[in-house]
């Protein structure tokens, strides 16, 4: 039970969170976990609703690979790992408890928020997928929806007023996000927060995508190499275990900066 | 470029820090093989091309001398292979900058079981000798060009193998907490920009004694001891 660089084969690199730290957006959030680094901003705009769900607001998400990241990325080498990792984020919210869609509707089948998240990958140092998810639930956390009142005209058109406060907003509930947690089967074991090594050396992956509570939106399978059903059943297991103790620690992080308010000093890119 | 600089008359040079690795003849290298072509491997070294390591630079097994035979040139591949790691010594530099390698003596060859550390060239120390069998239990190579190979110390010196055969019994917990450790630690000496030779490492690896091996990565962890490497090392200058 001992990694190269001494961690358990559950324990998380030192990781590193912090949210706003992009004027523009709506919401946003960087997190730093070992040398992976991501960057996620969260916008909302006005839209009309699906046509299949009316009085719902909806979820788009835009992976895009820095050629910065990785040599691999340059030029179009990161679309298709952007297109991956944006399919697996639809399928990861697609659960309808994840977040409370209802609360972005404005006017049923008129308009609603529709909340934009793009994911930006600035160093690829290993364990992507979670660190992404961890960045996009700070993000969701941190943004903030302007309030609106919707005003009917005399003949029956529908206004829509935002409100001139810019503080008055309203916040999502991110109880329910899920988080995705990877475990990388390397030999008989499995390992939690693979490195850039350890995941040149596993054959086969599960992405599991945990809520704080402890349950289970997606699952999903990487890799060329095999799993063992009852392996699967083990790594779901940890998964769950891990998982839990991860929206713990980031909860009480995102607590923690959101207690200081606006005294809290921003590091940004450039500490 | 940024590094520091040194000047004889009007002649300014700079050593960089961050920079590919410059192959003096003499050094130690330690390489991954890329290719396997007609007569010779192409070596991986951290520098601006790949090393090249001749057929007949190379030592047989049995420690024979003869001229390499069409028979050696077919089994080339069953000695080393793409993805192995060797320890070499820098024979000559080619016109074009390539180093050309040699394993011609026993303590090169073949890396077995152990842990690569890759580090800028810069900051490793030239001395004597860059094999260092540290008393915690555990040996280390430090490679000029960056590279850095922390094994577990064999127990008898095979001479006979000459580092073809590679030990693949697992490896008791105890080293690869030793050798976690010290890669931890050179980790830390890295990220603070400190010179690594053995006696730093081994500063280094008992202060960070009384702590976990995770925690060293740390970034509070990791300045309190390499502060104190730094004062070990001073004192003894001093």
């Amino acid at each position: 039970d001992l990694r190269v660089d001494g961690r358990g084969c559950e324990d998380y690199r030192c990781a590193e969170v912090e949210t706003d730290v992009v004027s523009n957006t709506s919401g946003s959030a960087r997190v730093r976990l070992g040398h992976t680094d991501i960057l996620v901003g969260v916008k909302a705009e006005m839209g009309t609703p699906k046509l299949e769900k009316p009085d719902e607001g909806y979820l788009e998400f835009y992976v895009d690979c820095s050629a910065n990241a990785t040599p691999e990325f340059e030029g179009r080498g990161g679309e298709e790992l952007g297109a991956e990792i944006a399919n697996t984020f639809y399928r990861v919210f697609s659960s309808e408890s994840c977040v409370d869609l209802k609360s972005l509707c404005i006017n049923p089948r008129e308009h609603c928020w529709v909340l934009y998240v793009d994911v930006l990958l600035l160093e690829c140092g290993g364990n992507l997928f979670d660190a992404i998810s961890v960045a996009v639930k700070a993000a969701l956390f941190n943004t903030r929806i302007p309030k609106v009142q919707v005003l009917v005209d005399e003949e029956g058109s529908k206004e829509i007023e935002l409100s001139d406060d810019p503080y008055d907003c309203i916040r999502l509930n991110v109880d329910e996000v899920p988080c995705i947690v990877t475990l990388s089967k390397i030999g008989y074991r499995h390992v939690v927060d693979a490195t850039l090594q350890e995941e040149a050396c596993s054959l086969a992956s599960l992405l599991i995508s945990v809520t704080s509570k402890g349950a289970l939106t997606s699952l999903k399978k990487v890799g060329k190499g095999s799993l063992d059903p009852e392996s699967i059943f083990e790594m779901m297991e940890t998964g769950k275990r891990v998982g839990k103790s991860l929206h713990v620690a980031l909860q009480k992080v995102l607590d923690e900066e959101e207690s200081l308010g606006t005294s809290r000093q921003k590091v940004g890119f450039l500490g | 470029v940024a590094g520091a600089v040194e000047r004889v008359n009007k002649l300014v040079c700079v050593k960089a820090l961050k920079t590919r690795y410059n192959g003096e003849v003499g050094d130690i290298v330690v390489g991954r093989i890329t290719e396997v072509q007609q007569k010779r491997w192409k070596v991986e070294t951290n520098s601006r091309l790949d090393s090249v390591l001749l057929l007949s630079s190379m030592n047989l097994p049995g420690g024979e001398l003869r001229r390499r035979s069409a028979e050696d040139e077919l089994a080339m591949r069953d000695y080393l292979q793409e993805g192995d790691l060797i320890s070499a010594e820098v024979q000559s530099v080619f016109s074009d900058g390539a180093l050309s390698l040699h394993t011609r003596s026993l303590k090169y060859g073949k890396l077995g079981q152990g842990v690569l550390v890759r580090v800028s060239p810069s900051l490793v120390k030239r001395q004597k000798t860059h094999f260092h069998d540290l008393p915690c239990g555990a040996s280390v190579i430090l490679g000029n060009n960056g590279f850095i190979w922390i094994y577990p110390t064999p127990e008898q010196k095979d001479e006979e193998a000459g580092g073809f055969t590679p030990n693949l019994e697992p490896v008791p917990l105890s080293d690869r907490e030793v050798i976690s450790r010290l890669r931890n630690c050179i980790v830390a000496l890295v990220t603070q920009k400190l010179m690594l030779f053995d006696t730093s490492i081994l500063y280094c690896y008992e202060a960070s004694l009384p702590h976990q091996i995770k925690d060293i990565l740390k970034p509070e962890v990791m300045e309190a001891i390499v502060l104190e490497t730094r004062q070990r090392l001073l004192d003894l200058e001093g």
